[in-house]
């Protein structure tokens, strides 16, 4: 179980990473997605893996499951998704603008500077 | 972009009202059991999405009557404000205050700052989702 | 029960609320962001004037009990943090008045810089290192949005890299959240403190603080992760701009300084000699990049840069003297900077560009404006008697005092070449007389540009005053690196006594 999460935190983030290093908008945003991915599922692991537990603490009970982890990914979930949103969003707009999904669009206003 | 098809748009009709009331029903039974005002927000906006694809981007804003963005404000605001009670009982802010009533048909009925905040909660989710979706399809209208 | 320590983060995120509820009238939007900024930076000194006089603030937010609840804690520094946040929002607010036009409004600039207020004071504020968390993403969402504002393609173009770079170590920040969850079991940062000393395996914690140096290094710009600001700063309206130089990588740094006096200590040599080389080499790469630009905002930008070094090597050689030194260090230049980031707006206003060839003969023409960028610039470079000079006095001197000799060879050199970069945006923009081709015509002049001068002047008048008065702020700024040194006090606040 464990070698299990931990391996597909590693796939996700190798993924993420070489989604990211692609410059293009639309694979960067996906790589962006599958890195936060790996980091829920690691945060989520933190609390240690178990299976079958109550997450509260009862004299009958063999063991417990940590609840707290799981608010924390709920928070990261929500927040990565509002993030991913803007990102399209943005992504989009700046595709429709240019033409273009290159990460790095401008030439001139490099050197340039300013959109003025 | 509306996707013409009789199908979906007849069963758009029917299933808004029904989703709304879900979402509403999702946000008050969040008390106890699982549910709340970000699920029951995340209902509600799924079911105007729907009704977006199968009829337009003015039937959806039509459907909302209000402009998304003034309702994640309302939201917001009902959520902060929702903190406040707690200081004139001189506790900390977010402290839940309750209010328990005895009413003739429904019984006990516990009313709460956390659901005035879970309200809030599910006004924001509607708001923010909604901008944005209603931003792409805007977006994507003006391409076409 | 201290309702101070939540006001400075309910106001802004009332205000805001209320600015997008009131969605299509202009007028009371811009009423709200002046009177909402303005209410918010009285709370900040209020909020100071309680913690000078009793220390420790604390508020367990919904009544919950300390290490399981989220605490606000307000000590000097988060307090100074506060005000110089309520600051440059009121300074903001009231130039944009002046200078956003109706489009920029109507994409909901006045909400989102409540939001960027309201994010900026949680992270001062907070207690708890995953409602820190939080509170940078609030700050992220609406910085984001705020870069893009207007949506012209140079923006989207630095949005991506912003927004980018900043999930990156946002990913960072989370996993180093989640190691340390894992290692110690509470997220209250009191009570991480309190606990971490405890355990056996000081190779863990390492890799865990290594994390949240990068983490926090990114949102700082710190040396060799700054990449992204040189690419954006010099993108929005100038009110954002000046927004974002003040605050934003000052959270950056703030979070450095308080997870690094904190829960992590620095009598390690290898974290402090990471930090130490961060600090030199951020100072020289900033002020290396400026030298070589020739746009307003981008010298400015990178300037920032070089500034956050001076930041670090407060923290980083960790001795009283260099701790009030890099607290006097950050109150002055959040000040300075979003000045001259106005004056640059300003110009662009009269002169209708931001490059230095295209500019010039504004010492003639208005000779006011010109003393007015004199005073923030010579205090950038570290002139006496203006404010940085008693700043970068006070690092130079912790330096020599822990012969850390190559760091104070390097903090003088950038004073220097920072001095010439002052220089040379004056000799261009002020002194030399304005080129045939003077870029396009410049905008009307309007009644509006008393707003202008206001703001500037009154961020003027504060630097000359830490100038003048630097004792009192040298004491203040003595008092807080005091809390920073002594954590039991942070600590006992926290988890011992009760709200």
């Amino acid at each position: 179980m464990e070698f299990l999460v931990a391996s597909t935190v590693g796939l996700l983030t190798a993924a993420g990473v070489y989604l990211l290093l692609r410059a293009r908008t639309f694979p960067v945003v996906l790589g962006l997605a599958l890195l936060t991915y790996a980091v829920n599922v690691f945060l989520f692991a933190m609390g240690r893996l178990a299976i079958n537990m109550p997450p509260v603490i009862t004299a009958t009970s063999p063991g417990y499951s940590d609840p707290l982890p799981q608010a924390l990914v709920l928070t990261a979930i929500v927040i990565s998704f509002g993030m991913t949103a803007l990102l399209v969003v943005l992504a989009l707009r700046a595709y429709l603008e240019s033409d273009s999904d290159h990460v790095d669009i401008a030439t001139d206003g490099d050197l340039k500077g300013g959109p003025h | 972009m509306p996707m013409y098809s009789l199908i979906l748009r007849s069963a758009s009709h029917f299933l808004l009202p029904l989703l709304l009331l879900f979402s509403i029903f999702l946000l008050l039974r969040g008390h106890n059991e699982p549910g709340g005002g970000f699920i029951g927000g995340l209902v509600a906006s799924a079911a105007i999405a729907l009704y977006l694809f199968s009829m337009d981007v003015k039937a959806a804003r039509q459907v909302l009557h209000i402009d998304p963005r003034e309702l994640l404000g309302w939201g917001l605001t009902l959520a902060v404000l929702s903190g406040v009670p707690a200081v004139f009982w001189h506790q900390p802010f977010f402290t839940a205050q309750w209010l328990t009533l005895e009413l003739p048909a429904l019984g006990e009925v516990k009313l709460s700052t956390v659901l005035l905040f879970d309200i809030g909660v599910y006004m924001v989710v509607i708001g923010s989702v909604l901008t944005v979706l209603l931003a792409l399809a805007d977006a994507d209208d003006a391409r076409h | 029960m201290r309702p101070e320590v939540a006001l400075p983060i309910l106001i802004p995120l009332l205000a805001g609320a209320l600015s997008l509820a009131f969605w299509r009238s202009r007028a009371m939007q811009r009423g709200i962001g002046v009177v909402g900024t303005g209410v918010m930076m009285l709370s900040a000194w209020v909020l100071l004037y309680t913690t000078w006089q009793e220390g420790y603030l604390v508020m367990h937010m919904g009544n919950w009990p300390a290490p399981f609840g989220i605490v606000l804690v307000a000590d000097l520094l988060s307090a100074i943090m506060v005000v110089l946040a309520g600051i440059t929002g009121f300074a903001t607010a009231i130039y944009s008045l002046a200078t956003l036009g109706k489009r920029h409004e109507h994409f909901g600039y006045y909400p989102l810089m409540h939001l960027l207020l309201a994010g900026v004071n949680g992270a001062f504020l907070t207690g708890d290192i995953f409602n820190l968390y939080v509170w940078f993403e609030v700050m992220l969402v609406a910085s984001f949005a705020l870069l893009i504002l207007g949506g012209e393609r140079a923006q989207m173009e630095g949005a991506i890299k912003y927004v980018t770079l900043n999930l990156v170590s946002s990913a960072l920040f989370l996993s180093a959240i989640g190691l340390l969850y894992g290692l110690i079991g509470t997220l209250n940062m009191a009570d991480l403190a309190d606990k971490i000393a405890q355990l056996e395996d000081p190779g863990m914690v390492k890799v865990v603080a290594m994390l949240f140096l990068v983490a926090f290094g990114i949102k700082a710009a710190a040396f060799p992760f700054f990449f992204w600001l040189p690419a954006s700063y010099h993108t929005p309206q100038v009110a954002v701009s000046a927004l974002f130089a003040g605050l934003l990588t000052k959270v950056g740094v703030y979070a450095l300084f308080r997870v690094f006096t904190l829960i992590f200590s620095l009598e390690d040599p290898f974290t402090q000699n990471v930090l130490l080389w961060m600090a030199g080499l951020t100072m020289l790469t900033g002020v290396l990049g400026a030298a070589a630009q020739y746009e307003f905002r981008r010298i400015l930008s990178f300037h920032i840069i070089s500034q956050i070094g001076y930041m670090i090597l407060g923290l980083a050689l960790f001795t009283p003297l260099a701790l009030i030194g890099g607290v006097f260090y950050i109150m002055h230049h959040i000040i300075v900077k979003a000045n001259l980031f106005f004056i640059s707006g300003l110009i662009y206003r009269l002169k209708g560009s931001y490059e230095l060839r295209e500019l010039g003969g504004v010492y003639r023409s208005h000779p006011w404006l010109a003393l007015l960028f004199l005073i923030p610039a010579l205090s950038l470079a570290g002139l006496p008697p203006l404010s940085g000079f008693f700043a970068k006095f006070i690092l130079i001197r912790a330096g020599i005092e822990a012969q850390a000799w190559w760091l104070v060879g390097v903090a003088l050199l950038v004073g220097l070449l920072t001095l010439y970069s002052m220089v040379k945006i004056w000799s261009e923009v002020f002194w030399k007389a304005a080129p045939p081709s003077a870029g396009k015509t410049p905008e009307p002049r309007t009644r509006n540009d008393a707003l202008l001068y206001l703001s500037i002047g009154g961020l003027a008048l504060l630097t000359v005053l830490i100038g003048l008065g630097a004792q009192p702020v040298f004491v203040l700024a003595e008092q807080a690196a005091a809390q920073l040194l002594d954590p039991r006090g942070y600590i006992e606040a926290v988890l011992g006594g009760e709200a």
